[in-house]
Parts: C-alpha cells; sequence; structure tokens
C-alpha cells in the first residue's frame, strides 16, 4: 500500500517544484514580477479606496435606527426564504430639501474656488521666481516652500489662533504701533479661513507651476523676443498657455481638498463660514446619522468628481484629435 | 558638389572701397564671467544682399557674435551698425533683425500658421494681411499643405522650413541663421542648401549663418570669416580662403593639407626656394611678397594638388618619396596616406577615373609625389 503510494506522492511533489521553477522562471522573466508590481497599487486601490466607498454608499442607502452599528441593514432574510434589499433613497431627498446642505455646498465650493485663485494669484510669481533663479538658489527656495510639511498641518491651524485671536499677536503689534484702538475680530470668521486655506495649501500650487516652468524652453522666449515681442506680452502669449498644465494640476490639488476641509473651518471659521466638511462631522458624531452622514459625503464626491471627468474627458478629445 | 549659380555683379560690393556696408561691427568683444573672452574685438563689413557665413569649431565664438547681433547678448564693448545707425543698445524686440534658431525654437502649443504669423501680430497689421503675408510665407518655403499642424506633428525637415518662413515673414533687413542645416541628415541637408541660397537670392535679405561645417560654408556663402578663440582669422570668398588660406589654422580647418615647415633659402622675384627637413628635395612655391632669406615659412600643399609620380622629375624640385600606408576608398576619389622618408605623413587625393575595385596603388607601395610650384602656399610661421 505504501509502496504504491509512494511514486504518487513523489510525483505530486515533483509537480509542485514543477511548478515553482515554473513560477522563479518567470518572475525572473519578468511576467510574473511585472504583474505583482501592477497588481499592488491595485489592489491597494481596491482595499483602501473602492471598498469604503462602497460601504459608505450602502449606508447611505440605509435608514438610521438605534443598533449598533446605527442603521439599518441593507440585504435581510424575510422569514428564513426571501431574501429583501431595501434601498432607502430619503437620505438623498432630504439632502435635497434641507435648505442647509444645499447652503453648505454652494458655500464650500465658492469658498474652495476662491481661495484655489488666490493660491494661483499668490503662488504663480513664487513659482516663476524660483524656476528663474540661478540654479544653485532653486533648491533652497524650494526646500523653503516644502519646509512647513515638517510640522503637522494641525500643529500650524493651531499657531494661526494664536497669531489671530483678540489679544493676539497681530492685534497686540497694531495696538501697540497705535494703528488701531480696538483689537480686530480676526479670528472666526471667513477671513481667517480664507487665509487658513491659502497658507496650508499654497505648496501644492507652487510644486507642479514650477515643474512646468522649470521645463520650458527658454529660446522660446528669444525667439518671442526676436520677433519683436516685449517680455510683458512674451509672457502673455508663450510662457503662460505653455504652463497651462501646471496651473490645472496645482488648481485641482488645491480645490479638491479645500472644498472638503474640515479642519480649517472648525479651528478658525465663525458661526456663518458654514463648509461641508464640517456639516458631515456633526451628523456622523453629534447626531449620530451615519446614513445621513453617508449621503452627505457621496454627494460630496458627486460634486467633485462628475466635473473632473467631464473636463479630463474633454481634455483628452482635444489631445488625440487629429483634426485640430 | 556644385556651386549655386549667383548674380556676378552683386559679388563686387565688398571690392568696392567706396561702397557702404549695410552692417560694420566695429571692436566687438564679449566677455563672460570677468575673465572668459567669448568674442575678442571683432571688426567686420558685411554688405547687402550678402549670404555671409562665420565658420569655426564650437566654442570659437561665432554664435555669441551672432546672439549679439539679434541683441540676445549684450556687447562688453564695441558697436554694432546697421545702415550707418547704431543698435548696439536696442532690444532685440526692436531690432530689423531676425534669427532662425538652431533648435528652431516653434512655439509648440501653436500651429504652423501661428507660429509664422506671430512676429507680424507684434506689428499694426490688418487680419487680411497677416493671412496674405503667412500664405505667401508657407508658400516660399513649400509648407502651404501643413498650416494647421502643430510643430509636433512636423519632421525635422518641415520644422526647418516653419522656422525659416517665421523669421522671413516680418521682412527683416538681415536674417540671422544659427546652424541651420545641423540638425538634418545628410540628403535633406545637402537639397537644402541649394533652396536656402535660392530662398536668399529670391527675397534679397542680407544672410548671416553661423556653422561649424566648411562644406556647408564654402557652398553657400559669397563670403565667409574664419574665427578661432573669439577672433576672425581670415575674411574672404570660399575660393580665396581655400586657395590663399592666411595662416596655418585656417589651412588646416578648411579642407585638408599637407604641411611643410623649413625655411626660405633663396628668394628670386615671385619664386622662394625653401629647404624643408621633411622634404629630400628643394621646395619652389609662387610667392608674390618678398620674404627675407632664413624665414622660418610654413608651406601648405592641398591632397588634391599633388601628383603621384613614377620617378622624381628631372629638375630635382618639389618632390618626395614616401610608402603607401592606408588607402581609403570614396567612390569617386581615394585618399592615400603617405609616409615619407623624413617621418611625415602626406595626403594625397587621386581620382578614380577608370573602373576597378582599387586604386592604382596598394598598400606598403613606395611611390614619389610632385606638386607645381603654384599648387600650395607658403605661410609665415
Amino acid at each position: 500500500m505504501t509502496a504504491a503510494r509512494e511514486p504518487v506522492l513523489t510525483s505530486g511533489r515533483a509537480s509542485l517544484r514543477r511548478r515553482i521553477d515554473h513560477g522563479v522562471k518567470s518572475l525572473a522573466q519578468g511576467r510574473l514580477g511585472r504583474t505583482l508590481v501592477i497588481a499592488l497599487p491595485y489592489a491597494w486601490l481596491l482595499l483602501f479606496l473602492l471598498l469604503p466607498i462602497l460601504i459608505v454608499l450602502k449606508i447611505s442607502f440605509s435608514e438610521m435606527a438605534l443598533a449598533s452599528p446605527p442603521y439599518t441593514p441593507m440585504l435581510q432574510w424575510v422569514e428564513q426564504r426571501t431574501l429583501s434589499l431595501s434601498l432607502h433613497l430619503g437620505n438623498y431627498a432630504f439632502l435635497w430639501q434641507d435648505p442647509l446642505y444645499m447652503a453648505a455646498y454652494l458655500n464650500s465650493l465658492k469658498i474652495a474656488a476662491v481661495s484655489t485663485v488666490l493660491c494661483l494669484l499668490i503662488g504663480y510669481p513664487m513659482a516663476y521666481a524660483i524656476a528663474r533663479a540661478p540654479s544653485g538658489w532653486r533648491i533652497v527656495l524650494l526646500m523653503l516652500v516644502i519646509l512647513p510639511f515638517w510640522t503637522s498641518f494641525l500643529i500650524r491651524v493651531y499657531a494661526w489662533i494664536g497669531l489671530l485671536q483678540g489679544n493676539g499677536l497681530i492685534n497686540h503689534l497694531l495696538l501697540s504701533l497705535g494703528l488701531i484702538d480696538q483689537p480686530l475680530v480676526l479670528l472666526h470668521s471667513n477671513f481667517a479661513v480664507y487665509l487658513g486655506i491659502v497658507y496650508s495649501y499654497l505648496p501644492f500650487m507652487i510644486l507642479p507651476l514650477y515643474a512646468t516652468l522649470v521645463r520650458m524652453d527658454l529660446t522660446l522666449l528669444e525667439a518671442a523676443a526676436d520677433l519683436g515681442s516685449p517680455p510683458w506680452k512674451s509672457f502673455l502669449t508663450v510662457t503662460l498657455p505653455l504652463s497651462l498644465p501646471g496651473v490645472i494640476a496645482g488648481s485641482l490639488l488645491v480645490f479638491i481638498p479645500a472644498v472638503g476641509e474640515f479642519v480649517i473651518p472648525d479651528l478658525l471659521g465663525g458661526p456663518d463660514s458654514l463648509m461641508i466638511g464640517k456639516v458631515l462631522w456633526t451628523e456622523f458624531f453629534s447626531n449620530r446619522d451615519w446614513p445621513v452622514a453617508s449621503a452627505v459625503a457621496i454627494a460630496m464626491l458627486l460634486v467633485i468628481l462628475v466635473p473632473l471627468l467631464l473636463f479630463q474627458r474633454v481634455e483628452e478629445r482635444e489631445t488625440t484629435d487629429p483634426t485640430r | 558638389m556644385p556651386q549655386p549659380r549667383r548674380d556676378p555683379a552683386s559679388l563686387e560690393s565688398w571690392q568696392d572701397p567706396d561702397a557702404r556696408p549695410f552692417l560694420e561691427i566695429r571692436g566687438v568683444t564679449k566677455v563672460f564671467d570677468g575673465a572668459t573672452y567669448a568674442v575678442d574685438d571683432v571688426s567686420l563689413k558685411i554688405f547687402r544682399g550678402e549670404f555671409f557665413s562665420l565658420l569655426g569649431a564650437s566654442g570659437c565664438g561665432k554664435s555669441t557674435l551672432l546672439r549679439m547681433l539679434a541683441g540676445l547678448e549684450r556687447c562688453t564693448q564695441g558697436h554694432i551698425l546697421i545702415e550707418d545707425e547704431d543698435i548696439t543698445d536696442l532690444p532685440p524686440f526692436e531690432r530689423p533683425v531676425n534669427m532662425m534658431f538652431q533648435s528652431y525654437a516653434l512655439f509648440p502649443h501653436m500651429t504652423v500658421e501661428q507660429n509664422v504669423a506671430f512676429g507680424l501680430r507684434q506689428e499694426k497689421l490688418s487680419r487680411q494681411e497677416i493671412r496674405t503675408r503667412v500664405g505667401e510665407m508657407l508658400e516660399l518655403v513649400r509648407m502651404t499643405g501643413f498650416a494647421r499642424r502643430k510643430p509636433d506633428q512636423l519632421s525635422g525637415g518641415q520644422r526647418q522650413r516653419v522656422a525659416l518662413a517665421r523669421s522671413l515673414a516680418k521682412q527683416p533687413k538681415l536674417l540671422l541663421l544659427d546652424e541651420p542645416l545641423g540638425a538634418l541628415d545628410r540628403k535633406l541637408r545637402e537639397s537644402t542648401q541649394f533652396e536656402l541660397v535660392n530662398i536668399q537670392e529670391r527675397v534679397g535679405t542680407t544672410f548671416i549663418m553661423v556653422t561649424h561645417d566648411q562644406e556647408e560654408a564654402m557652398t553657400m556663402s559669397t563670403r565667409l570669416a574664419v574665427m578661432d578663440a573669439g577672433r576672425i582669422l581670415q575674411v574672404g570668398t570660399p575660393s580665396e580662403v581655400y586657395e590663399y588660406p592666411a595662416n596655418r589654422f585656417v589651412a588646416e580647418f578648411i579642407g585638408a593639407a599637407n604641411l611643410f615647415d623649413g625655411r626660405v633659402a633663396s628668394a628670386d622675384g615671385d619664386r622662394v626656394t625653401i629647404q624643408s627637413e621633411g622634404a629630400p628635395s628643394d621646395i619652389v612655391m609662387h610667392h608674390p611678397q618678398p620674404l627675407a632669406i632664413g624665414t622660418p615659412v610654413t608651406v601648405a600643399l592641398r591632397p588634391e594638388k599633388i601628383r603621384l609620380l613614377d620617378e622624381p622629375p628631372p629638375e630635382d624640385v618639389n618632390w618626395i618619396r614616401g610608402t603607401v600606408r592606408e588607402i581609403g576608398y570614396l567612390g569617386d576619389v581615394s585618399i592615400y596616406h603617405v609616409g615619407t622618408e623624413g617621418g611625415l605623413t602626406v595626403q594625397v587625393q587621386v581620382t578614380n577615373r577608370g573602373r576597378r575595385t582599387s586604386g592604382p596603388l596598394t598598400w606598403d607601395d613606395v611611390v614619389c609625389l610632385g606638386w607645381d610650384a603654384d599648387a600650395g602656399v607658403v605661410l609665415p610661421a
């Protein structure tokens, strides 16, 4: 019996070894290695992006319940036989009907848009100056842009409270210089929110702008000058259009996180600086209404994602269009 | 290579002492970082309608000189005048000069049409005028069908044409060309040489071209200047510079040259006799200027002006004996490197008249080489 089984076992081992050999060989040839390298980011995205979104989407279609977790399940066995699927659209209808949410979305978009424009207006000259600086200076100046990242974002926002509050550093300075008699109300205002967002997100505008500006072929500007274009006009007709990819990338990097910003309006904003991130937090933690909070999150995702995808489609059509 | 036909009357402007130069460069110097003399006290007069070449190896200062003419570099010293008007301190966008860049510098975000129109848009011209002029320019360079393309959809040769059209669109008084054919492959370069000369004659603009390719400079220019280390070594027509190089550097830079160092042994009218360690016989050459006996000189002989002889000439001058060391078969001609008894290597070029797979000589053959008294030049060392 044992003698009869022995060859089977060895052949099983042999086939296993053959498979391992094959695996090692194809890894060496790069086929398996390549698959692994490609699969890894996909697995990451699936696990930490797609799956959480699907969970949030699922919760957004349920109802609040006094349970743990505090919402009704989506799939349920009714009388042990039928599987009932309940999709509750009430949360989205609620978002649409209650003016608070619409106001919060619009206000978030407005604050994000204005902050993006401010970042662009401040960041473009800075990126331009760094890109045109002597090459030895560039790395130093770039380091100065990146340096604030060494301190936690939260601490930097807290630092602004110390600067802006009624008896803070700025008011103290202005009072002692005699420029004002009463402390200015700086903290807990829309001004403080704009200041906080522009301050926090400026590096995300400068870095992509710098990357496009530093790559630009400077003989193009010489050619423009040679053809009779004064420097300011060359900037508008050559430099600016060629840096457009950097402008778009930087604007998206500032606009998208700014729409959903929670920390800055919470710490620096006042009662009227209503932003969707703050609403979401309130729904989730104060009201413990997970379904509505999830609906708010999904709606926010759509508000940002849909225009972005449309924009990308237009972009792609423009770059692949052979008749242009 | 045949020379493009030129109107013989237009060749005389630089020979006429009363002619007013179109462009005058007076003692122009460019110093980089306080110590590097890129261009060192250059003076030149260039006349209307010329196709002038600045020829030199890379780093000789020819491009810097061109960029100073365009206004892209400031002169450290000296003046640049166009039709007696000093333009030394004018910024590039106010000069009546246009430049064709070596990299072409086409605007990548604009179509061919928009690139050509760019210069015209800077002037007060109506849309209709601009469109007409752009159409003419594209026709001139045969690019009409590509008006809507962007530069990255064009081949190298097509980009070169667009760059030329763009630089000519404003009808500049002076067109500067920085290595205009440098990025093209050999076949295309040869046909483009002629086209460029034809276009120049049609539009009548004065062209100044920078090149490191001596063949290109010889074929295309009315006159050329050989530059080295920021200085101009010789200015002349291509044949003057080739046949009568002013010094050793020019003789070696333009074409190939065999150089014999020696001393003047005797001088009789326009004939000088030179004794050289490299040659067993006396060298007798034509030389119009008188030379003192004992002056150290260099005799420069072109490879195509040396003949293969069966035996030493009866008068026992102007010959040398040697062994064939290397053979270069180029199809139309063969080049032999002959090692002489004096230890020199002499280059000889022989036209392959008959059809055979090898030349008349083979390796290690002992040959006699001879030349005429007017086959070369005597250069003061």
